[in-house]
């Protein structure tokens, strides 16, 4: 009975949450890559922090997140912090705010580039991962670029020196509309790199995975510290439960 | 080993005597502990209630914890929640727990719901046991609903938007009431604020109060057992119920097991699966309220969707909100349009068992339904489970007195262990 409900739960969450990430925008493959997370990887979120702080902070804040709290998760020195990460002028009890005003941004981007504390507890750490990889070459934007996943986004392709440049090859699909009539469908098919950048696909593929993993991270800070103390709950319980077991079983010798 | 206190147990003397002078502590403890006999064969099914007490008080600790961080306001409260998630200590843990706690008080309500389905518990004459339950039920929701809001994360605000303008579609005071309810022209500070109110103070107390009614009826009537006979009937000659059992010692070391199972599967989703792909929290409430982004699907809590998938069921948002309404009302009748004469589903027929079986398959397609988009064979098929939703309760007045006959055991049925 028990292990079913449990079956059920997971069922249900499963389907779930594939409802809630229901990829839009232009079909294709991209829509089923997913973002390889690993949150015990001290050496990845370190290098994510470092390089979100280099390509990053300038337009996104992690408002919830202090340096300070994010050194010391993260086993960064109180030099390496001051040297690499902190902004001039800023306190390591300061919140990972952006400089850059949120009245300006929205006048220069049309809106105003979101805080990423949260963004992969909201949208999927998945949903990150094909944005960063997603950005085309789209001369209608402002920006030059578009993006599968987030299609007319106003953000320009800040990662474009690193991953080249590509254009997306697009296919028509026939599919069956409404009432069977036949429509067309554009779908996506590859991207073609115009003009590469100075990482392979591979290395920029563990770039964007350094990112996700610090981003991950950023989004719950505890969540290492939770999953430890965790095991030993857990362990408790289960020492408990038993005892409790064998007292029930003591007394109900008696009940005939 | 176990050693029973004697119901006629004589005046307590010293210390104790002296209390029981001036309050009855000593008749408390044996009315409804030690000389207060449940039947013996209690099953599974028996856990659910004494677990819905342990996250009711788990739900009002971990809240008082909460209350000291919160901000009821629409500028702070979803940077308080994040404060209490990252820079309170234990904070994280604090709000797992509640959130958790949330979603396991309604599994253990429909566990404990589903245990008086089976064994026919709402039945006379336990009917106002059944009835403050319900209230309990409703309460609950109620809670769970305004505590949903108090994150102000977009699908908190959208989810009140949804829920609140149901109260619209009530003829001519539906508009006004609406706006009442939300002490506003839309979801917003005073709507936030009233609902911290409510689900701290309010209905908190409302059901602290009930859940002793609901124990002051029960420990009345005396509790039903999986075979639906009344071990009242069957006394030795001390008038004690030859097939009851003290509650305490007995089912409170039987129920401290379930309470470690409990904890144990609680804590694992706690730790290590806080949010549970979504269902216990909701990506869309990571992000702030903002009445001009709407999520791509409004679904409630899985606890609410079994309701909202009769409510969209229906074209028409008038006629949906009336059948959601009265989805919930049916359980009230329960005790009355159940009219067999055995309170057990052990004995009665198979069409009996049948009926009821279907209706708690129908009771989870519709809360998977209710997750679901409303759109292409969702909508079919919330239809038609919604129409066997209300068959269950229609028919139930004549499958019952059918089907509802058979031979019952003098005794309970028990295997010593």
């Amino acid at each position: 009975m028990r292990t079913k409900i449990v079956l059920l739960a997971a069922a249900l969450a499963a389907t779930h949450g594939l409802a809630s990430f229901a990829a839009v925008g232009i079909p294709g493959e991209w829509q089923h890559w997913q973002a390889e997370v690993e949150i015990n990887n001290l050496a990845s979120r370190q290098r994510g922090a470092r390089n979100f702080v280099a390509y990053c902070s300038g337009c996104h804040s992690v408002k919830y997140l202090r340096y300070s709290r994010l050194a010391k998760d993260l086993d960064i020195s109180t030099e390496q912090l001051e040297q690499f990460l902190l902004p001039p002028g800023a306190k390591a009890s300061d919140y990972m705010t952006t400089s850059m005003p949120a009245a300006d941004a929205a006048t220069w981007f049309g809106i105003a580039p979101p805080d990423l504390s949260l963004i992969t507890r909201s949208k999927g750490a998945d949903h990150v991962y094909r944005f960063m990889k997603t950005f085309y070459v789209d001369p209608s934007t402002p920006s030059g670029v578009n993006n599968l996943a987030l299609e007319g986004t106003a953000m320009p392709h800040v990662l474009a020196s690193l991953q080249g440049l590509q254009t997306a090859v697009f296919r028509n699909e026939e599919h069956r509309g409404e009432g069977g009539k036949p429509v067309t469908v554009k779908a996506w098919e590859k991207f073609q790199l115009d003009v590469p950048g100075t990482l392979s696909e591979a290395e920029y593929d563990l770039f964007v995975g350094d990112l996700i993993n610090f981003l991950q991270y950023a989004g719950e800070p505890a969540q290492v510290t939770r999953q430890k103390l965790g095991v030993w709950v857990v362990l408790f319980l289960l020492v408990f439960t038993s005892l409790a077991y064998f007292l029930k079983r003591e007394y109900w010798r008696d009940v005939r | 080993m176990a050693t029973v206190v004697d119901p006629a147990k004589p005046k307590a003397k010293g210390l104790m005597g002296w209390i029981d002078e001036r309050l009855p502590v000593s008749d408390f403890v044996r009315d409804h502990l030690t000389g207060y006999y449940a039947p013996k064969n209690f099953n599974f099914w028996y856990y659910f209630g004494s677990l819905a007490l342990v996250v009711f008080v788990l739900q009002i600790f971990t809240g008082i914890f909460l209350t000291m961080h919160y901000k009821p306001s629409e500028l702070a409260a979803f940077d308080s929640v994040e404060y209490i998630m990252r820079e309170v200590e234990y904070g994280w843990l604090i709000r797992y727990m509640h959130s958790t706690g949330a979603s396991a008080f309604f599994i253990m309500v429909y566990l404990h719901m589903t245990r008086a389905f089976l064994y026919g518990s709402y039945k006379r004459p336990r009917e106002l046991l059944w009835l403050i339950g319900m209230l309990i039920y409703v309460a609950l929701m109620a809670e769970a609903f305004m505590g949903y809001v108090l994150p102000w994360g977009n699908m908190s605000f959208w989810g009140a938007q949804v829920i609140v303008n149901l109260f619209g579609t009530i003829p001519v005071v539906g508009p006004g009431l609406v706006e009442w309810i939300r002490g506003d022209f839309g979801i917003a500070d005073a709507t936030l604020n009233r609902f911290f109110s409510f689900h701290v103070i309010a209905i908190p107390f409302a059901l602290a109060m009930l859940i002793v009614l609901h124990l002051a009826a029960l420990h009345t009537t005396g509790s039903n057992n999986p075979d639906g006979i009344e071990i009242k009937k069957n006394k030795d000659k001390n008038g004690i119920p030859v097939d009851g059992i003290p509650f305490h010692p007995y089912y409170t070391v039987k129920d401290i097991v379930g309470v470690g199972v409990f904890l144990t599967l609680f804590a694992i989703v706690v730790f290590f699966v806080p949010t549970l792909g979504g269902l216990f929290l909701e990506p869309p409430n990571f992000e702030p309220a903002n009445a001009l982004s709407t999520p791509l699907h409004i679904a409630p809590v899985w606890y609410f969707t079994a309701f909202y998938a009769i409510l969209r069921a229906v074209p028409d948002q008038q006629f949906g909100a009336l059948l959601m309404a009265l989805a919930v009302v049916a359980f009230f009748f329960m005790p009355w349009l159940d009219r067999a004469k055995n309170n057990s589903m052990r004995y009665r027929g198979m069409v009996s068992k049948a009926h009821l079986g279907m209706f708690f398959i129908t009771f989870i397609v519709l809360s998977y339904l209710g997750l679901q988009p409303a759109e292409g064979i969702y909508v079919l098929l919330a239809r038609i489970f919604t129409a066997l939703c209300f068959a269950y309760f229609l028919l139930l007045p004549f499958i019952s007195k059918a089907d509802g006959n058979g031979p019952v055991p003098e005794r309970v049925t028990y295997h010593a262990h």
